[in-house]
């Protein structure tokens, strides 16, 4: 491993997180002809109800097969229940497509939801992919990850001869110089579809065309898969999708840091141009933004960040921040793949060096009441952790960033970098006023 | 198996997680897979609390459901006891567990026998019992728990205080203004001469509960939480107990009276006199309340005979019915709850106040009965306020389930006389601010409509021109958002001297100007 000099340690895992059928919020709307059954209990329901605030009141395109205690005794017939409900909302909603997403309730009686999609999806004429997305294996954004995983074989398949033979017939009646039609290009990660569109137009720049996104804006435009078929992951937390796109689908994986903050996307670019076509003018445009974004960074510059880790971006803006300056003290993250990482990770350890900043310590399911406690002795200008932590930690005078957002806003791409700085510096950039030299601390608490 | 998009009361482990974190120095442990704590966020956020809450998860993972929980769970425990050396932990089952069936008690046992803190696991059934009924329940098996240890130990206090004093049961955390309500009880005890015995869970501590029967009497201002420690006291120790809402002006009177009749009972034996209330009440009502005066002056007469549908817990949706229909002379169409536990004594308080009564947990159905009564104002949850937006009618919230909104630094209790002030407010404002927005869509609406999505697509300078794909683009742009970026895309445009937009315009004009 190219990493080495890196240290990974390991917790308890007894960490806050959302839970990964959260992942409704952002795919409902990111797949338009698509619904979200998931299928739960009361549990799973608050909590969506409660974490997706608003939404729950815009008629969303999701909900719960709330279970009962007949279900859980097997005194009924889950088949029927399942098709009886897919009727209903086959008849309200009409989508192209029901995600079924698993709990932990399915999981632990063992319900078959693969082997009964199959059947029920024949009985009702839409298809349906089942994604186990439950809090007992996985933690919030990488819902998204087995859902994309699961799509992955919905993909119509990509047969290179024919193909091929296609495009050269284009070509020889357009008589197109356009070499980028010879790579077929996949991105796969959930995007707002304009932060996609500025994706696909960044590399069209570089005469990359992207030939499909996974997920696309309609189920029935899933891109083609196969052989000879690139992939690259806009997100950090896609490691199923990425495995099963190669073992599966047989697609060639393309590892590269990914698109978070001008240098990630920079790498991420030059890495695409290596692998598909030459380049031009990068290194201008990095420089550029940079020089852009200096009245943000000269707020963060020198200044440390600790993360507490919840939804595994956190080694890509670790990576990003460090090099805008700021030292990291600790990057918690609930789960590292180190392979699907990998290129991120040497980036990260780069731009270490670079900046003459120390490694942080990269620590996997982390221990928040340790963190606390680290936090607490360490007094980082700026805590990145989850809204249960947020106010108790304001009252104790550290500045903190609420780590969901940087889930929900837009982040990817060079032109978002702003939008990244922005959310880091809004805490450090509030002025507190007199009131806090007075009562910097709020809590009542002696202890934690 | 149920189709459901929307629930109004919680699952179980919530309701006990509201009880345990309530009082002082408990700590509880939830028997849960990652993701489910999700309990400390509302709490962080919505009761904006400085604190940490103390609830923590024993995480249930694949390595649990092959080896079993017990060392884990056990381990946690008696490190939550080192490491915050709590009075209490209590244990709490949550669906995951109520299917695994491993033998939590058994833990429980084991723990305690090396933990310092007291050890119980939360007697809650997921699939039986609701987020109320399990509160309900956890907080009765605390208070059994500490009576019947202060009984065992000795240090049980019996005799009644020297002055006349009360218990309020029921107050706990990310109840509906439930801080607010507890220090206007508390105002209201104190104007009467009753002292504070215990309030309980909020802020106390499990070490006082043995004084608990030094009250004269239990006050239990809200039905859903709190009556069955109330009946044990009653059953146990013969303590009367109040469980009415002092929620209106008659309810507050009425509340104030058998508080009255209860005292008496002891006041002639221990004090030689007894209570008289009546000219308080008056007086109160008269002068303190405006909401008296407020139903008899002009303004209230234009809500007579309005049409008002209300619906929340049972508590509260039959205190805001009583008002409306018995001090406000508003017509109630229905009167509706989602306690579908407490539902015969529901009918008894609303019957011949309303035409009809709505006992469902399903929103879609309460939305149905709104859409076809078209009330001029509904008071429900925050669910039936989205309901009064889609088809635009106004709505006051009035119960949970709760939001942000439902916790206001500032002072707004709905029991007592203030309280009266508070629901007289929200119900004016509610209908006038909807008679208002009629008129001004009878005399041609709001003149500001379309402002915020004018573009300066045409000024002198020349015309703007966006080619097809960048307008189509420009439609991909969250709708609230869009007005603005159009905007600063055009001003970048006239700066730079560009007449057509092109998608590579657009994003060279959100690099340079997003901010
Ligand atoms: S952790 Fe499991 S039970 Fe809890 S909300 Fe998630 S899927 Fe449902």
């Amino acid at each position: 491993m190219k990493t080495a000099g890196m240290s990974f340690e390991c917790e308890t895992g007894n960490y806050h997180t959302f839970c990964p059928i959260s992942c409704v919020a952002w795919l409902y709307q990111k797949i338009e002809d698509s619904f979200f059954l998931v299928v739960g209990t009361k549990t799973c329901g608050y909590f969506l109800q409660n974490a997706l605030g608003v939404t729950i009141f815009a008629e969303p395109r999701y909900a719960m097969a709330e279970l009962e205690e007949g279900d859980i005794s097997a005194q009924l017939n889950d088949q029927k229940e399942l098709e009886k409900i897919c009727l209903q909302i086959k008849n309200n909603r009409s989508p192209s497509v029901i995600v079924w997403i698993g709990t932990c309730t399915t999981e632990i009686v063992k319900m078959d939801l693969e082997g009964i999609a199959p059947k029920v999806e024949k009985q009702i004429g839409i298809p349906i992919v089942v994604a186990r997305a439950n809090g007992l294996d996985y933690a919030f954004t990488q819902g998204e990850d087995t859902v994309l995983a699961a799509m992955v074989h919905r993909c119509p398949e990509y047969d290179s001869l024919i193909e091929e033979e296609k495009s050269q017939q284009s070509e020889i009646h357009t008589n197109s110089k356009n070499k980028s039609t010879s790579h077929q290009l996949v991105l796969f990660g959930s995007l707002p579809s304009n932060v996609a569109s500025e994706l696909n137009l960044e590399l069209k720049r570089q005469s990359i065309s992207v030939s499909g996104w996974l997920p696309s804006q309609k189920y029935n435009e899933l891109p083609k898969l196969g052989y000879k078929v690139y992939v690259c992951g806009v997100n950090p937390f896609l490691s199923r999708t990425a495995t099963t796109l190669m073992r599966r689908r047989k697609c060639q994986l393309i590892g590269a840091p990914f698109p978070i903050g001008p240098d990630g996307h920079m790498l991420g670019l030059r890495k695409f141009v290596r692998f598909l076509i030459k380049t031009n003018g990068l290194k201008e445009r990095e420089n550029q933004l940079w020089k852009n974004v200096e009245d943000y960074t000269r707020i963060i510059n020198g200044k440390s960040i600790f993360f507490m880790g919840d939804n595994l971006l956190e080694i890509s803006l670790a990576r990003f921040l460090i090099r805008c300056g700021m030292i990291v003290y600790e990057i918690g993250i609930p789960y590292m793949d180190r392979r699907y990482q990998a290129a991120e990770l040497l980036l990260l350890q780069s731009t270490c060096k670079e900046m003459n900043s120390p490694l942080p310590r990269i620590v996997e399911k982390p221990d928040n009441y340790g963190q606390v406690q680290r936090i607490q002795e360490l007094k980082p200008h700026l805590a990145i952790t989850g809204m249960a932590h947020a106010n108790p930690l304001e009252a104790r005078d550290i500045d903190t960033k609420w780590s969901v957002e940087f889930t929900f806003a837009q982040i990817h791409g060079f032109s978002n970098v702003r939008a990244i700085l922005e959310l880091v510096t809004r805490p450090l950039r509030r002025s507190k006023g007199n009131l806090n030299l007075v009562f910097p601390s709020l809590s009542k608490q002696t202890k934690i | 198996m149920k189709l459901a998009y929307w629930m109004y009361a919680g699952p179980a482990h919530i309701g006990t997680l509201r009880v345990a974190s309530s009082f002082r120095n408990v700590h509880a442990i939830m028997h849960a897979p990652l993701g489910d704590d999700y309990f400390n966020v509302m709490r962080s956020m919505l009761e904006r609390e400085r604190d940490f809450t103390p609830v923590t998860a024993s995480v249930v993972d694949r390595h649990v459901l092959s080896r079993g929980s017990r060392d884990k769970v056990v381990s946690n425990i008696s490190r939550k006891g080192e490491e915050q050396r709590p009075d209490l932990i209590v244990l709490t089952p949550t669906c995951t567990s109520s299917i695994l069936q491993e033998d939590l008690q058994n833990f429980v046992d084991r723990a305690s026998l090396s933990s310092q803190a007291d050890v119980i696991l939360a007697d809650v059934n997921h699939y039986r019992v609701n987020e109320l009924q399990a509160s309900d329940k956890t907080l009765d098996q605390i208070v059994r728990y500490y009576v019947e240890k202060a009984r065992k130990e000795g240090l049980f206090k019996r005799s009644l205080t020297a002055i006349p004093s009360a218990n309020i049961i029921g107050i706990l955390t990310l109840g509906f203004h439930n801080q607010h309500d507890c220090r206007e009880l508390k105002r209201l005890f104190r104007e009467l001469g009753i002292l504070i015995n215990l309030i309980i869970p909020e802020g106390e501590f499990l070490k006082n509960i043995k004084n608990l029967p030094r009250a004269w009497f239990n006050a239990v201002p809200y039905r859903e939480i709190g009556l069955m420690s109330a009946t044990f006291l009653e059953k146990e120790y013969g303590m009367p107990y109040l469980s009415l809402a002092p929620i209106g002006i008659s309810n507050t009177a009425d509340f104030i009276t058998q508080v009255e009749k209860l005292l008496n009972l002891w006041a002639r034996v221990i004090l030689g006199k007894s209570f008289q209330f009546a000219l308080y009440i008056e007086n109160q009502t008269k002068f303190v309340s405006q909401a008296a005066w407020f139903s008899k002056s002009i303004d209230c007469q234009n809500l007579a005979g309005k049409e008002a549908v209300v619906f929340g817990d049972a508590t509260h949706a039959a205190s805001i019915t009583k008002i409306l229909a018995g001090e406000m002379g508003i017509h109630v169409s229905c009167s509706g709850t989602y306690c579908k536990h407490d539902v015969e004594r529901f009918n008894e308080q609303v019957q011949g106040l309303c035409d009809e009564v709505l006992i469902t947990e399903n929103h879609t159905k309460v939305g149905d009965t709104i859409a076809r009564i078209e009330p001029s104002a509904i008071f429900g949850t925050q669910m039936e306020r989205h309901i009064g937006k889609r088809i635009d009618i106004p709505c006051g919230v009035i119960s949970s389930p709760v939001h942000i909104q439902n916790f206001p630094p500032g002072y707004r209790p709905f029991l007592g006389y203030e309280g009266t002030n508070q629901i007289s407010d929200l119900i004016y404002n509610s209908f006038n601010l909807g008679m208002e927005d009629h008129l001004l869509d009878v005399f041609g609406g709001h003149d500001t409509k379309g402002i915020s999505t004018k573009s300066l697509s045409k000024n002198e300078e020349g015309i703007i021109l966006w080619v097809p794909e960048a307008e189509s683009e420009s439609r991909r742009i969250p709708g609230f958002v869009r007005g603005k970026i159009k905007r600063n895309t055009e001003i970048f445009a006239k700066q730079n001297n560009i007449l057509e937009i092109t998608v590579d315009v657009m994003y060279a004009a959100k690099e340079r100007l997003n901010r």
